[in-house]
């Protein structure tokens, strides 16, 4: 093994953990525990984020946080991000009204890749809060909506309180061009929708399991028995795609929480094709 | 052709004299707390003269030597990562402006460092460093502005450790590159002298002001005897090879089981291992002041909250917490920064407070493959 010091690896570059400013300009209530901000980033940048990707937001004297884009990527001055309210820093970023400052980095990771879904039917199942992350492709399909087969949103959430987007998803069901289908685990009287896990939606499905691809994000156990639906229904590893979960922290692959196997997530991932970590994705406390 | 030459015992005092002239923070080897460790250093009268350290798992001791060797000693506790990558680093901090937040980042240090007694496996840990936090796609300031003028004073071991294995590992006993100056410690005609290898331009110049003569060839095959004495003596083997594949395939070995039995998680392997990188950040606030900041400092991959997520940890058992050390550190690391994480120093294994041995780890798995077991049982 070499020792010898490349100088070009002792380049400038900017300070990747310093964060910039961006404004709250939105709040908004979407379930009990879950609320999502707008914000606007002090510096606009050209390039739109890719589906699935991340940021880092801090509040200051308080922490940081990963939390993903869920928003329209389309829409360039407005950052939209959906936040579980759970921890000390979740529950002060949802605190902070229009015109407070917070700390931003990113985007990071890896996303949805949306190019890759053109011709083909596109299945989209998410688990509680992972429709956030699968939001900005959601908006994607649409925006073309001419260039793919069929789109289905498979999403299922613990009872009717937690759906989020709910307007939204009202709204997409109207439309003929995509199905949305919505099952929760406990359902009171009133419901008269699915009631399971989401799992149970795939099988429910009609897709060309030759031409399909899959977006999954959710809780891990929900992705595993999702992708083990869909590959009972003839869908191959190499087109499903999922976004892991781990501690991340610097988001830049140099402090070592979001270890997952041989890979970093937030360097490699979040979004990951299933055939690329399937021996890691069973294995326990990996 | 590597270019040699021959420095007394005075003509090292010249040479740390030297680099404090040049306004260098000198550190090297010193003994304080019972141990050998890296400190600022004044003069010859700081270093282990006479001393060495006796290391087997879980063991460690200061021992007079009989004879005044300088460097006659394994590696200690301590390794450089200290300095270039600081155990706790403010890393910016804010103050309220108006309606705005002024943010404000850290200075780096005042004065490059000069590191005296670099073993091969440390060099070899400070290019793996080198690897993980400048050689990606993003780099770490801070340890950019504290290598980057670095000097670098390696010194081939005289003897190894009871729990070294660098000769597996490929890292040492001999430096190779990456310094600027490579001493071995020679003994001829009841004379201490130090056969000194120039590595760069930066150590050619200092040598400009330090007293020294050509290297004759006895003193070169001398001190070629001293680095094939000490890879014939290594404490510790292990099989490097194929020890990636070993690992990654055998992910619910029963021998994780039976090292969680005996493993603490205290993490003491994590804080003395050279190359082990990762950090967690602390946000802070000063009420009187109204600033707030925040702080990066070591963590350790056995700690719960290393990977907690909403609802608990995702590694929460000691057996799934030592997986994910050796596994990174000997595998999972060749995929992600293109080298082991291992140099084979043996701290982890001198400083395990139950002796944990990793060579032994690897060993006890590859004895016991699956496919092993099954015929054993049959």
């Amino acid at each position: 093994m070499s020792t010898a010091i490349l100088p070009d690896t002792l380049r400038a570059g900017p300070d990747p953990m310093l964060p910039r400013l961006a404004t709250v300009r939105r709040r908004r209530r979407d379930t009990s525990q879950v609320w999502t901000l707008d914000i606007e980033d002090s510096v606009v940048s050209n390039e739109p984020f890719v589906p699935g990707q991340f940021n880092m937001l801090g509040v200051f004297g308080v922490g940081e946080v990963p939390i993903s884009l869920s928003g329209d990527p389309a829409v360039q001055d407005q950052l939209v991000h959906t936040i579980r309210a759970v921890g000390p820093v979740s529950k002060a970023l949802v605190r902070l009204k229009p015109g407070e400052v917070l700390g931003l980095r990113g985007p990071f990771g890896t996303g949805w890749p949306v190019s890759d879904a053109v011709g083909r039917d596109v299945i989209v199942i998410a688990g509680g809060l992972g429709l956030a992350p699968l939001r900005p492709a959601l908006y994607r399909l649409l925006a073309q909506r001419e260039r793919y087969r069929s789109i289905q949103l498979l999403y299922g959430t613990r009872s009717p309180d937690d759906i989020l987007f709910r307007r939204e998803l009202l709204a997409w069901r109207r439309r003929h061009d995509i199905a949305v289908e919505i099952t929760v685990d406990h359902a009171p009287a009133d419901w008269t929708g699915h009631v399971g896990v989401v799992t149970t939606l795939v099988s429910r499905s009609s897709f060309d399991p030759a031409q399909a691809i899959a977006f999954v994000c959710g809780p891990e156990i929900m992705m595993r028995f999702a992708i083990a639906a869909l590959g009972q229904a003839g869908l191959a590893d190499e087109a499903i795609y999922l976004s892991m979960e781990r501690n991340m922290q610097c988001a830049v692959g140099v402090c070592g929480h979001c270890q997952f196997g041989p890979s970093l997530v937030c360097r490699d991932g979040p979004v990951y094709r299933h055939d690329r970590v399937r021996s890691f994705l069973g294995v326990k406390e990996l | 052709m590597a270019e040699y030459i021959t420095l007394a015992v005075d003509g090292l005092q010249a040479l740390l004299d030297e680099l404090k002239r040049r306004e260098y923070r000198v550190l090297g080897p010193t003994i304080r707390d019972q141990a050998i460790v890296y400190d600022d250093i004044e003069s010859l009268r700081d270093l282990p003269m006479g001393w060495t350290d006796e290391q087997s798992g879980g063991h460690y001791r200061l021992v007079a030597r009989q004879d005044d060797a300088i460097f006659g000693y394994p590696v200690g506790p301590h390794s450089w990562k200290r300095f270039l990558h600081p155990p706790v680093l403010p890393l910016w901090q804010a103050e309220s402006a108006g309606n705005s937040v002024r943010i404000t980042t850290t200075q780096g240090p005042d004065q490059p460092f000069a590191f005296i007694g670099v073993r091969s496996c440390d060099l070899h840990a400070i290019a793996i460093q080198d690897r993980v936090l400048i050689g990606g796609q993003h780099v770490d300031p801070s340890y950019r502005d504290r290598r980057k003028g670095a000097f670098i004073v390696a010194v081939n071991c005289g003897e190894a450790g009871g729990t070294c294995f660098c000769a597996s590992m490929n890292t040492g006993p001999k430096v190779e590159d990456g310094f600027d100056l490579a001493l071995t410690e020679i003994v001829i005609d009841d004379q201490r002298l130090f056969l000194t290898e120039v590595g760069s331009p930066a150590g050619r110049d200092v040598l400009l002001q330090v007293p020294h003569r050509p290297a004759t060839p006895d003193e070169i095959a001398a001190a070629d005897g001293v680095t094939a004495r000490t890879a014939a003596s290594m404490g510790r083997v292990m099989r490097s090879d194929d020890v990636r594949e070993l690992l990654l395939g055998n992910l619910d070995h029963p021998r994780w089981d039976e090292v969680a039995e005996r493993c603490l998680t205290c993490g003491n392997c994590t804080m003395v291992c050279p190359t082990c990188f990762c950090t967690s950040v602390e946000d802070s606030s000063d009420l009187l002041s109204g600033k707030s900041g925040r702080t990066r400092h070591w963590a350790s991959c056995f700690t719960l909250d290393f990977s907690y997520i909403h609802g608990g940890s995702v590694r929460g058992s000691a057996r799934s917490r030592y997986r994910q050390w050796m596994t990174h550190k000997l595998a999972s690391w060749v995929d992600q920064f293109g080298s082991s994480g291992c140099v084979g120093c043996g701290r982890c294994i001198t400083w395990c407070p139950v002796g944990i041995d990793i060579t032994e780890e690897v060993r006890a798995i590859r004895e016991d493959r699956p496919a092993e077991r099954t015929h054993h049982e049959d």
